[in-house]
């Protein structure tokens, strides 16, 4: 049974026709890396997991539970789904340690002390212990990131959506942020990402989903995906890609 | 100009003085409080999905911000006993005020509101955070930062137009220098006095703002210390 199951997903801004059909279903423990142009949908595909974006048609079921627009069911569902955007999204305004801790104490209730032992662990995870008290503004980016990703691995999340995370980041930063992913996906979390890094797919994901005009064009294995690309569009993809 | 200054005929009336100013930062310590709060609720309503309190929050701040702070004054005070609500001079004197104050701090709020990224309620609303509990911790509290240097110059300015109050006779610091020049008709030296301890009292209230900001905006004193 899958963890997230997508079925006739449509999405459309106005006219503007985003999502076309998609259907895709996400084995528990894998990493699904989702390629494509910019404007081919991905990063709408992965907001629409969530619920940051609404869909027009189609059903979207993670963790047994569908994806609905109200409040109550969303709440539920975010706590089991982390996100980690393009622009790290931190909270300027409170240290690392709030930042992770934040809605451990809102939304799961739990006590300053046992927030604290899992902001230290999680940070620990990601390298960032010694920043426990450091504001976001002290931080590089690709610090900044792995507190991100940290804020999310706090909630204990059973899927991890991570939407271009090392977009932003400067090469040597790139590095430090793959890493922690590489950690998260030997670890056996389920990960979904959307990514421009090629070389990062083809070595941590168990498949690949190349997203062409609103629709799946192409997916596999990245070993048989980038070695006998199918389509023309994949190809060129490819070839653009990596040059 | 053969005028001879006698400030010993003001000062023999400190304790008036002294009381005039405490009240009138009392007026302007509660007019903040309450003021900031209807600021805050009316910021919330200008940005509500809903029409209604759109309309309402948007309409008090027009008429507010359009209309003498004195004619605001005299509709609490002898407009409201139409009604059969009778309310005592320092009664109407401090509604004035806050009526003022909301009006300038929505706008104010809202602007600190309108400033914090669509980005920032995704990230919190996606870690499970209700909507009201998004808005309490990540944008209110970013928006305040923000915005308070500008919450603190208004909140002086209304601390200041606070003497308008005298009007009607609440009792604060321009009221009382009303009546002791009354006494005296010492009124160069009673009101040169009364607007140096107005002086005084914006740098008191400058201080004390300062001072909350500390406390309430831990961010800036870390940073200024590294």
């Amino acid at each position: 049974m899958a963890i997230v199951n997508l079925s006739g997903v449509r999405k459309s801004y106005g006219s503007l026709s985003v999502l076309k059909d998609v259907s895709l279903a996400v084995e528990r423990g894998t990493v699904v890396a989702l390629v494509g142009r910019s404007g081919s949908g991905k990063s709408t595909l992965l907001r629409c997991i969530n619920g940051l974006e609404r869909i027009n048609a189609g059903e979207i079921v993670v963790d047994g539970r569908r994806v609905e627009q109200n409040e109550a069911t969303l709440r539920a569902l975010r706590q089991e789904i982390g996100i980690v955007f393009q622009s790290y999204n931190l909270f300027p305004h409170l240290t690392v340690e709030r930042n992770v801790t934040l809605a451990l104490s809102l939304v799961k209730k739990m006590s300053t002390a046992e927030g604290h032992a899992i902001a230290e662990r999680v940070l620990n995870q990601v390298g960032l212990g010694d920043k426990i008290g450091a504001y976001p503004e002290q931080l590089s980016g690709g610090q900044q990131q792995r507190v991100a990703i940290a804020r999310s691995l706090a909630m204990s999340p059973k899927v991890m959506l991570f939407d271009e995370v090392t977009s932003a980041l400067d090469p040597e930063l790139k590095e430090e942020v793959l890493r922690v992913m590489e950690g998260l996906a030997r670890e056996g979390m389920t990960m979904i990402l959307v990514t421009h890094e090629m070389d990062f797919a083809r070595r941590v994901a168990n498949e690949v989903v190349f997203m062409h005009q609103g629709k799946i064009h192409e997916q596999g294995p990245p070993s048989r995906l980038f070695v006998e690309p199918a389509t023309p569009e994949f190809r060129q993809f490819i070839s653009s890609a990596i040059n | 100009m053969g005028y001879t200054f006698q400030f010993g005929e003001v000062f023999r009336y400190w304790p008036l003085l002294v009381e005039g100013a405490i009240n009138t930062l009392l007026f302007s310590a509660i007019a903040m409080a309450a003021g900031l709060a209807v600021g805050i609720g009316g910021a919330v309503c200008r940005n509500s999905s809903n029409r209604a309190l759109r309309a309402v929050a948007g309409g008090y701040v027009e008429i507010v911000r359009n209309t003498p702070l004195l004619v605001q004054l005299f509709l609490f005070y002898f407009g409201l006993p139409a009604t059969g609500l009778r309310l005592s001079a320092t009664e109407a004197a401090i509604l004035a005020l806050i009526f003022n104050t909301g009006a300038y701090s929505t706008e104010i709020v809202r602007a600190g509101i309108e400033n914090v990224h669509r980005s920032q309620v995704e990230a919190a609303t996606s870690l499970g955070l209700s909507r009201t509990q998004a808005f309490l911790h990540v944008v209110l509290l970013q928006a305040l930062e923000r915005v308070y240097p500008a919450l603190v110059s208004q909140f002086i300015l209304m601390m200041l137009a606070s003497s308008i109050v005298s009007a009607v006779g609440a009792e604060e610091l321009t009221a009382y220098g009303n009546r002791i020049q009354s006494e005296n008709f010492r009124s160069m030296e009673v009101y040169f006095v009364c607007g140096a301890v107005y002086l005084g009292l914006t740098y008191v209230m400058r201080f004390v703002l300062a001072f909350l900001a500390r406390f309430l905006f831990p961010r800036r004193r870390a940073l200024a210390r590294a």
